[in-house]
């Protein structure tokens, strides 16, 4: 019974030990949605840009895996990703855009300018339903089954390097 | 000079409480058995923390910009009692207040202690003094509240806007009166652990401070709980978020301390489990406290990261925990448990809620840190949400609100009278709860299922120990405990049925469109703009009906202009069977709005269960006093010709 009197003492060495080495690794705070494995929450977006129509929770439950792709006009990594987007959308990926905190005809600009692989794309003014998948920052991915259950993130953006894993996520999710 | 006032207020109360502590190692090592001057030294150095922060407010309240921490943290333009509720809405002033309550609470406990033997009381004041010296130390050194700015700018930097609300401005003092409160209970249990001098008066002595820490903090916590509800506009009551946690452990150890407490100011028993209760209480509010403090810990309540003042507050941490179990550990063993009990006793059931609220605590504690944890083992970054929580924590914190109802019934000692027996009616009315929920909600899921059935059967089974007696006759304590656990009910009820009949509608709507949402149909009329003294609105104009009549509720998104932000102010409708919560979002270029609508049947019963909680936890403490002034009175104190 004696050494019982000791565990409070051994529980706080514990947590001095964790909060000190937070303390002095203070690591990137990126954390992964913890939607994963969950149905998207609802949402409905309108249109980003009056070429193609908004998109709402529903839209992605339609039977087979999709990509979502959360970019922005003003976010310079989503310029390079789109070139591996494109490529994804030839191999036969249905890709839909949530513009972040956008103006129509920047979107539009953006989408003349690099191109354009997206099926539908909904304008999220205010980050609310980046915030409701979990993600924290732009370009960031979602893979989602045609039950509309988040299967996979993707937090940055898509590199070359990715197209396998990506391909071999979206065949898993079928 | 209204900040060097403060300032120097500030440094002689760090000088008191250093002779304070010099006083206390002084009585300890000799036989001397008192210190006359202790009470004074510690009543003045509450009286210098008070000017200190009462400069605190008057730079904040004259916005005098020449002070760093003004011109950071307010603005002109801002309404006078947010400009006052800035002195504390930020790191320094915050970490001020909490000292001033610490010294304070130390200044009312040499005030009041009339229970505890003269070298305890010396001994604790001399503790409360050590812990206040560190909390002088970090502020004088690593966030001197008033520091200057030279040249002196000529507009102040503003205030988050999410703080200015009556809820938030009012909410962080009330949660520092409950942490710093279970200092006293702390350093009572570290001095009578240094004289051994735990019985059953050192608990009746500490025990009004647990249960006045108690009631501040289940009001604090409770309305955190409805600010996050109403102001971040996520129709989410409690989101087991870090800093929330944070709040929720020391409550859930002074609640298990509160339950101690009175076993061994009955009985004598249990005396090494709650002096270590009272440590681990105040531990908690620490813990909590760096927690927040440091922002080590990823958390919507996002405070800056500052490595040093961490590093200080850990420091502090370490030493004051540290002494404090090292103490446990060395003089536990030597304390000699009071009068025994048999298996069938109140003394029993009191057991049972603490190894259970114990248990609730450990997930939580495990639950905040584990991402930490994992992190620094395998570097595997994760997060543990309120799935776990909910999942573990849910059904012992059930299991424990069915004892709850049981636990009043039983005698001291031993129980010989069949108990169960008294608890008939409760049980059938929580089964006739559980087969309504079934035949109404065929779907709902177990959890809120089983919340509901509970609430029903606590409802009933918390009000029996007023059975048969004399309403008039019966002590305060009891119709306190009966209150809250009552409210335990009322709140466990709204929980239920808040998760089981939300109804949610997520749109993009025109105006003249109609959506509905549960028994509502809500037409969206349009948009106005809005303006206030800081900000500027767009004003969303809702029409909801159910049959008979119109409430028209206005929601709004709100431009701050210091510093630039927007928020969503939630328009709220309450009905006696629940609130209509309505969210407006940004238009898009063709005239849309995002709507955000919710029916939550029964949600403030949350609240109000809360608020009973704590309303039951105030009737027993004034009992308490009660009490103990009419004994005093009796036995022909000199105050009996004052108060006659």
């Amino acid at each position: 019974m004696r050494a019982a009197r000791f565990i409070p003492l051994a529980v706080l060495a514990l947590l001095l030990a964790g909060l000190v080495w937070r303390l002095a690794t203070p690591g990137d705070t990126t954390v992964g949605s913890k939607l994963q494995g969950q149905p998207v929450p609802a949402f409905a977006l309108a249109a980003a840009v009056s070429a193609k129509p908004g998109l709402s929770a529903s839209d992605l439950a339609s039977g087979k895996p999709r990509l979502v792709n959360i970019f922005a006009s003003w976010c310079v990594p989503c310029i390079g990703e789109v070139k591996v987007l494109q490529e994804l959308k030839a191999r036969g990926v249905t890709i839909d855009g949530i513009a972040v905190r956008d103006r129509a005809e920047d979107v539009a600009g953006f989408l003349a300018r690099y191109g354009d692989p997206y099926q539908r794309i909904g304008s999220d003014p205010q980050s609310g339903v980046q915030i409701s998948l979990g993600s924290s920052g732009v370009p960031e991915s979602f893979i989602v089954d045609g039950r509309g259950v988040i299967r996979y993130q993707h937090i940055g953006a898509i590199e070359q390097g990715d197209v396998p894993l990506i391909l071999a996520k979206l065949e898993q999710a079928k | 000079m209204i900040a060097e006032a403060g300032l120097a207020a500030l440094w002689l109360a760090t000088g008191l409480a250093a002779l304070q502590f010099v006083l206390m190692i002084g009585v300890l090592r000799s036989r001397v058995a008192a210190a006359p001057a202790m009470r004074p030294i510690a009543v003045v150095q509450g009286v210098l923390t008070l000017i200190a922060f009462a400069a605190l407010l008057l730079v904040f309240a004259t916005t005098d910009l020449s002070v760093a921490l003004v011109a950071e943290n307010s603005h002109s333009a801002k309404p006078f009692m947010y400009k006052v509720a800035g002195a504390w809405g930020n790191h320094e002033g915050s970490m001020l207040l909490w000292v001033t309550v610490l010294a304070v609470a130390g200044a009312f406990l040499a005030l009041l202690s009339r229970r505890t033997s003269e070298r305890t009381l010396v001994a604790a004041l001399g503790s409360q003094a050590a812990l206040a010296l560190g909390f002088y130390a970090f502020l004088l050194i690593a966030s001197n509240p008033f520091a200057r700015l030279n040249p002196a700018p000529l507009e102040g930097r503003g205030l988050n806007p999410l703080l200015q609300d009556p809820g938030l401005a009012f909410h962080p003092p009330t949660l520092y009166f409950g942490y710093v409160g279970l200092s006293i209970a702390f350093s009572l249990a570290f001095a009578a652990l240094l004289t051994n001098d735990v019985d059953a008066r050192l608990a009746r002595a500490m025990r009004p401070w647990v249960l006045g820490a108690w009631i501040f903090l289940t009001l604090g916590i409770t309305a955190g709980s409805y600010w996050a509800y109403y102001e971040l506009g996520w129709g989410g009551y409690w989101f087991w978020d870090p800093v929330e946690n944070a709040s929720l452990m020391p409550w859930l150890a002074a609640t298990a301390l509160l339950h101690s407490i009175n076993v061994l100011a009955a009985r004598g028993a249990l005396k090494a489990w709650t002096m270590m209760l009272a440590v681990v209480a105040f531990s908690m509010s620490m813990v909590g406290t760096f927690l927040v403090r440091s922002g080590v810990l990823t958390s919507v309540h996002a405070f800056s990261i500052d490595p040093e003042r961490g590093t200080f507050l850990l420091a502090l941490l370490a030493i004051y925990v540290g002494a404090a179990f090292i103490l446990f550990a060395l003089r536990g063993a030597t304390l000699k448990e009071g009068a025994p009990f048999e298996l069938v006793s109140r003394e029993t059931g009191l057991v049972v809620n603490n190894l259970l609220l114990s248990v609730i605590l450990g997930i939580v504690f495990l639950g905040t840190l584990y991402p930490l944890f994992v992190e620094a083992v395998s570097g595997e970054k994760l997060s543990v949400g309120a799935p776990y929580f909910n999942a573990v924590a849910g059904p012992l914190a059930l299991i424990l609100a069915v004892l709850v109802g049981l636990g009043p019934l039983l005698a001291w000692r031993r129980e010989r009278r069949p108990v169960l027996k008294r608890l008939t009616v409760p049980a059938l009315i929580g089964v006739t709860a559980l087969v309504m929920t079934v035949i109404v909600a065929p779907q709902m899921t177990i959890l809120p299922r089983l919340g509901l059935t509970v609430a029903a059967y606590l409802a009933a089974a918390s009000v029996l120990p007023l059975v048969g007696r004399n309403p008039l006759r019966t002590p305060l304590a009891t119709w306190g405990m009966v209150v809250a656990h009552l409210g335990i009910a009322v709140a466990l009820a709204g929980m239920g049925a808040n998760a089981a009949f939300t109804q949610e509608r997520l749109a993009v709507a025109r105006p003249g469109e109609r959506l509905s949402v549960g028994p509502w149909t809500v037409l969206f009329a349009g948009v106005s703009p809005a303006a206030g003294k800081n900000w500027t609105a767009i004003q969303g104009e809702l029409q909801a009906t159910r049959g008979e009549g119109v409430v028209t509720l206005k929601p709004e998104t709100r431009y701050f202009t210091d510093p630039p932000t927007d928020t969503n102010e939630a328009a709220i409708e309450t009905f006696w069977n629940g609130q209509l919560y309505t969210v407006i979002g940004k238009g898009d270029d063709s005239g849309a709005w995002q709507l955000r609508l919710w029916w939550k049947p029964f949600v403030t019963l949350i609240w109000l269960g809360g608020a009973l909680i704590g309303f039951g936890g105030a009737l027993a403490l004034l009992g308490r006093l009660w009490v103990r002034r009419r004994r005093r009175g009796a036995a022909g104190d000199w105050r009996k010709a004052r108060y006659a």
